[in-house]
């Protein structure tokens, strides 16, 4: 080249650099060569003089109390059904001859895999039980850390697959909250009403219909993957879901407790409502809904 | 090292001692009556230091860098701290102030109760310099090894702004490193020569979601970024200035694509049968 | 001898701004081996601050738009006083330069159908500013920054130049030290661009960093090149004097439009003893028009009312401001009340949203609950190496020089959006200038010994003393110095107490003492950057003694008017010996053709191209 400095345009204007991408390490140096203070501090070291072991506690205290609960639940194998209504926990209800144990484990490795894998539950419990770290800027316990690379932790790359098997559970679940409306007389007649249970029921899958909306795994396939929405297919509808899933997105957090607050407290008061303990009360009934058109009723139920 | 310490630390005490006697005769304004605040700041360096207290007059409106200032123009001119812009703006002045990584900038003094001392540390993921200062070109290093931006061949350079709304996010942050700090991968274990940091996993993020990138930094992402390593604890968000969503909107849909290519069966089965 | 150590480039690039990013990319690009010196870390340089936008003619929402209006609003916006040929250079070159930006990465808002979006700004005819928000310039030094680092550039971050070495009056390299070490690097280097930004940390009130020491202005000068134009120093009438914390940072001309009352310590609405006879009937006559010319602003109707008197011009409410102050008037912290806080709150936080969320981030300040202290703040150097247009050489062979450390582009003022365009542009052309004579210069240039040994023992002398005052002391007195005497208006009289105080500043600055060690001592560097700013001090207060008139950002309050023989000249201020001699040189001459682009009448006149 001949450089001439009078020239009306730069020889490098626009000219991509030539060198292809090369994959090196992302530093070249040794480990333990940057090391600062904050390495090997013992767990709970830190200069924050707020109560930063507030929250890590009081997760560890929620997910502990109501998985336990959940857990208990799941053996239990009775008291799932009350009438019209079915604890979240084992729908859809399966009862193969096969089985030896408690129905729910049939399907509750699918909630279960979905939020154990879900982006927000592993910051929750990575904190709160794995203190890695429990609290920002707060000493560690353990010196060894792979974070999610390799066996086991890299299976939390599967999100998306339990979003997958959760979203047709979904579907059962949604089938339940309509069968929540539909109540029997003794002359085997139906009708509908809304009973506590009918409200527990709907309130657990609304919340949960919500957490699987702004799932992250969910967000990136209808359009996070894009790099150019204006450049895709359907890229102005994908645009809109994707900025509308992000919006829940933003309240990932908020959804993954209620629904988990929600589904424990149906399955807990259906019951409570099986073992005789609660009295279900009725809010409204719509007595001669079905009269004209039985078989709906039949068919839903 | 300590001589000079101690000597600093008398200074403060009778400086301090002045201060207050004028401090009494000033009269209540309307605005926030004249207090002191006590400030104990880290000196020292790679071979050791400690805490060093200064007391210092506090105005109306002053952050914990005014403090720093006035330590350095009255107790303290050898006081090194690392400061531009003073309006948040270059991300120079980046410390932990009583424990929390933050700007010293945007730290205003009227957040602490009164008496309650301040501690300002410099950030503890880095080797120290000196005092408040501390060696941060590992950062600058990560960065040269991200694939650069190269446009995708025979693009049009025309886009709409809902596609770079997403990738102006992550253009919005000013190299603080408060994120790198906080990062309990790369300050609790250490682990910087396999992880590049959430400030670099933005900036890739930055470059993959630009419209017309045409790199492939996935394998990159996986392999030299080190992105398994983070575990989306979320530190970084809560400590960024800009107030960018670094753990959802940059790491996790990272996350998303480096398993659309290496963990996702289903895809990897339609891509061997596909070829693409 | 004292230990250093020696690095060995073709260009040396001093500063990492916009300018020295640019002009260190282009010497790579042109195949030079590139050292690039910066202050603070990499990406952290004034540029960052710049908010509005990056100015070019590339006419996509005014298709009436082209250089030649660009150029026009640039010569009127610095009085004829700058260099037409930097001008012209400047407008030309400004849209392939912001391309260029978008080619290399950045993300620029864009227009419906996908273009770069502009936006309008003061002093342009035209929509013109390329932008990014309010962050444009974080923006292009990330796509410089990130451009020149895959490019191969050696970045020396944290370093300062105090020395430049000449053989034969040619450049032949630099002395630097580090930072963070305090230990002495010497660059050998066939040519060495200046980007080091302005002067502003000479005046207390000011938007400019800790970096912003006239350090390439004084680098330059004591390699013999010569200064320009250093009586231009832009002041903005409202800057934030008080509480310290956002003291200098600029309070937006909107806070005005929107109904803000200037008032002193009397609670007096001032402006109106300030509206020029000749435009007072453009003005409302008492507080009540004002307020119904303001609440038809609010209803978005039309009027009878008058503009309320605060919405002045710039110098004339600059003018107001410090009278008031110095008539004893002034509020507590020496600056006028800027009272917004009568209207109600939710629509100052919808007009205004940067300006309520800096002060309630930044300093705890509700604008919406009590009134502001401004005051004229520092604001950009229009001044600084005298330059050749097409390439950046200053008047010391291989010495170049570009952005706001160089001259000539801005004249007498500045307009918003200009000086990102500034950098890029003529960062270019100062990079591609160096690399240019540096492939042309056949032998290394050599140092001697003796120049580099004397020069580290002039660093080293402040910790050396045994007494001696503290250079923060020093500091102090000249930005007291500058602020009150050479402040946004001048008079003969402070001028002249300015220079003495100078001289005797310069006495003190020699016998400062530093305590501590060489590792990371912001006292040491203090010690070293005053000297820089005390010499641009004395070409700021000696070119403004001589141009008595007032003059775009130049206020003569024994001067108030212009003078033709003066717009036909730049105050040029050169070393003799070890003193500084000011004197005019005569502005060059501007071809007919553009000549005959003013002379077209009306203006605007887009319509030349």
């Amino acid at each position: 080249m001949s450089p001439e400095p009078q020239r009306k345009l730069s020889s490098s204007a626009g000219v991509a650099p030539a060198a292809a991408p090369s994959y090196r390490p992302a530093t070249c140096t040794p480990p333990g060569a940057w090391r600062g203070a904050g390495y090997g501090q013992p767990f709970g070291a830190t200069e924050r003089t707020d109560t930063w072991w507030l929250m890590p506690l009081a997760q560890a205290l929620g997910l502990g109390l109501l998985g336990l609960y959940a857990t208990w639940a799941a053996f239990q194998g009775a008291h799932y059904e009350f009438g019209n209504y079915l604890s979240p926990f084992y729908s859809p209800l399966l009862k193969p001859a096969w089985w030896p144990i408690s129905p729910a484990f049939l399907i509750l490795w699918i909630p279960a895999g979905f939020r154990g894998t879900c982006y927000y539950y592993r910051k929750a419990y990575y904190r709160a039980f794995f203190a890695d770290p429990s609290a920002c800027a707060v000493g560690e316990p353990r010196k060894g850390y792979r974070g999610e690379v390799g066996f086991p932790w890299a299976i939390q790359n599967l999100h998306r697959y339990f979003m997958y098997f959760a979203s047709i559970l979904l579907v059962f679940l949604w089938w339940d909250v309509i069968r929540a409306f539909i109540f029997t007389d003794p002359d085997g007649s139906h009708y509908l009403a809304i009973g506590g249970g009918t409200l527990a029921i709907l309130a657990s899958n609304a919340l949960l219909t919500m957490y699987s909306l702004s799932c992250h795994s969910l967000r990136h396939l209808v359009g996070g993957k894009l790099d150019c929405f204006s450049c895709a297919v359907a890229g102005g509808p994908r645009h809109g879901a994707w900025s509308r899933l992000s919006a829940l997105n933003a309240h990932h957090m908020g959804y993954a407790w209620w629904s988990l607050f929600a589904v424990c407290f149906a399955d807990f008061y259906v019951r409570m409502c099986s073992m005789g303990v609660f009295h279900d009360p009725m809010f409204v009934t719509f007595r001669h809904l079905f009269d004209y058109a039985p078989k709906i009723s039949h068919f839903l139920l | 090292m300590s001589a000079g310490a101690v000597a600093g630390a008398i200074a403060g005490a009778t400086a301090g001692a002045a201060a207050a006697a004028a401090g009494a005769r000033v009269k209540a304004e309307a605005t926030t009556a004249k207090r002191e605040a006590v400030l104990r700041v880290y000196r020292g360096d790679a071979s050791g230091g400690q805490e060093v207290e200064y007391q210092v007059p506090v105005e109306t409106g002053m952050v914990v860098l005014d403090a720093i200032h006035w330590i350095q123009a009255h107790q303290a001119p050898d006081l090194a701290v690392r400061w531009n812009c003073k309006a948040a703006k270059c991300g120079s002045c980046s410390a932990e102030v009583n424990g929390k990584p933050a700007l010293m900038c945007k730290s205003r003094m009227e957040r602490f109760a009164p008496g309650e001392p301040i501690v300002v540390r410099p950030m503890k993921t880095f080797p120290i310099i000196r005092d408040l200062v501390t060696d941060v070109s590992w950062n600058f290093e990560v960065n040269q090894r991200i694939p650069p931006f190269q446009p995708r061949a025979g693009a049009e350079w025309k886009w709409q702004q809902h596609d770079v709304d997403r990738a102006q996010e992550f253009r919005k942050c000013i190299e603080c490193f408060l994120c790198q700090d906080v990062c309990h991968v790369l300050r609790s274990h250490e682990l910087k020569h396999q992880f590049a940091g959430p400030r670099f996993l933005v900036r890739i993020a930055g470059l993959e979601m630009h419209p017309i990138d045409g790199v492939d930094r996935t394998p990159f992402l996986k392999d030299s970024a080190g992105i398994g390593f983070c575990n989306i604890t979320k530190c970084c968000t809560e400590v960024c200035p800009e107030d960018i969503h670094i753990t959802d909107n940059a790491i996790i849909p990272l996350k998303e694509r480096v398993v659309d290519r290496f963990y996702d069966p289903v895809q990897m089965v339609w891509r061997a049968i596909t070829g693409k | 001898m004292e230990p250093f150590d020696t690095h060995e480039h073709e260009v040396l690039v001093i500063g990492a701004g916009g300018a020295g990013l640019r002009a260190a990319i282009e010497a790579s690009a042109m195949g030079c081996s590139v050292g690039l010196v910066t202050k603070s870390l990499l990406g952290k340089a004034h540029t960052v601050m710049a908010e509005g936008g990056i100015a070019a003619a590339l006419a996509h929402l005014d298709p009436q738009d082209g250089w030649q209006t660009h150029f026009q609003d640039t010569m009127k916006g610095g009085s004829f006083l700058n260099h037409w040929r930097m001008a012209q250079l400047h407008a030309q070159e400004s849209p392939d330069r912001v391309r260029e930006l978008e080619q290399w990465g950045a993300l620029f808002d864009r227009t419906p159908d996908g273009r770069i979006l502009q936006r309008a700004f003061g002093g342009h005819t035209w929509k013109r500013l390329a932008h990014v928000g309010d962050r444009t310039g974080l923006e292009m030094i990330r796509t410089l920054q990130d451009r020149g680092v895959h490019q191969g550039l050696d970045v020396y971050m944290e370093f300062t130049v105090t020395k430049l070495f000449t053989d034969g009056g040619r450049i032949a390299g630099a002395l630097a030290y580090r930072r963070d070490t305090g230990r002495f690097v010497l660059f050998r280097c066939k040519a060495i661009v200046i980007a080091t930004g302005g002067v502003g940390k000479a005046y207390q009130v000011t938007s400019n960093s800790w970096e912003y020491t006239g350090d390439g202005q004084t680098l330059a000068f004591e390699a013999g090149a010569e200064l320009i134009d250093m009586e231009f120093l832009q002041f903005h009438p409202t800057g934030m004097v008080w509480p310290p914390g956002v003291m200098g940072l600029l309070v937006t001309e909107g806070v005005r439009g929107e109904g803000g009352i200037l008032r002193n310590s009397k609670g007096e609405r001032f402006m109106w003893k300030y509206l020029p006879e000749a435009r007072r009937h453009e003005y409302a006559a008492d507080e009540a028009e004002a307020r119904a010319w303001l609440d038809a602003a609010v209803e978005g109707q039309q009027t009878e009312a008058r503009r309320p008197p605060e919405l002045s011009t710039r110098d004339n409410v600059s003018r107001a401001i410090y009278t008031e102050v110095r008539e004893g008037r002034g509020t507590p912290h020496g600056g006028a009340f800027l009272d917004i806080s009568y209207m109600p709150a939710e629509r100052i936080k919808k007009k205004l949203p940067s300006m309520y969320h800096q002060f309630k981030e930044l300093a705890d300040v509700d604008i919406t609950a009590t009134p502001m202290e401004v005051g004229p703040t520092t604001h950009y150097m229009m001044g600084g190496v005298r330059v050749e247009p097409d390439t950046g050489a200053a008047t010391v062979p291989g010495l170049f020089a570009a952005g706001e450390a160089s001259a000539g582009m801005h004249g007498a003022n500045r307009l918003g959006g200009n000086s990102l365009s500034d950098l890029v542009v003529f960062g270019r052309r100062a990079g591609a200038g160096a690399a240019y004579y540096a492939k042309g210069l056949t032998a290394t240039p050599r140092i001697p010994d003796a120049e580099i040994e004397a020069e580290m023992r002039g660093l080293l002398s402040p910790f050396e003393r045994a007494s001696g005052e503290s250079p923060y002391e020093v500091h102090r007195a000249l930005q007291e110095c500058m602020g009150t005497n050479v402040g946004i208006f001048r008079i003969e009289k402070d001028l002249e107490t300015a220079l003495a105080t100078l001289a005797t500043l310069k006495q003190r600055a020699a016998r400062v003492r530093v305590e501590g060690g060489r590792t990371y001592n912001p006292g040491w560097h203090l010690a070293r950057d005053l000297r820089n700013m005390l010499v641009v001090s004395e070409a700021i207060t000696r070119s403004a003694l001589l141009r008595k008139e007032s003059r775009g950002a130049h206020s003569r309050l024994d001067y108030t008017g212009l003078d033709p023989a003066l717009g036909k000249v730049n105050m040029c201020a050169k070393r003799s010996g070890d003193g500084m001699q000011v004197g005019p040189t005569p502005l060059p001459e501007m071809p007919a053709e553009l000549k005959a682009l003013f002379d077209a009448a009306p203006q605007p006149a887009g319509k030349a191209t």
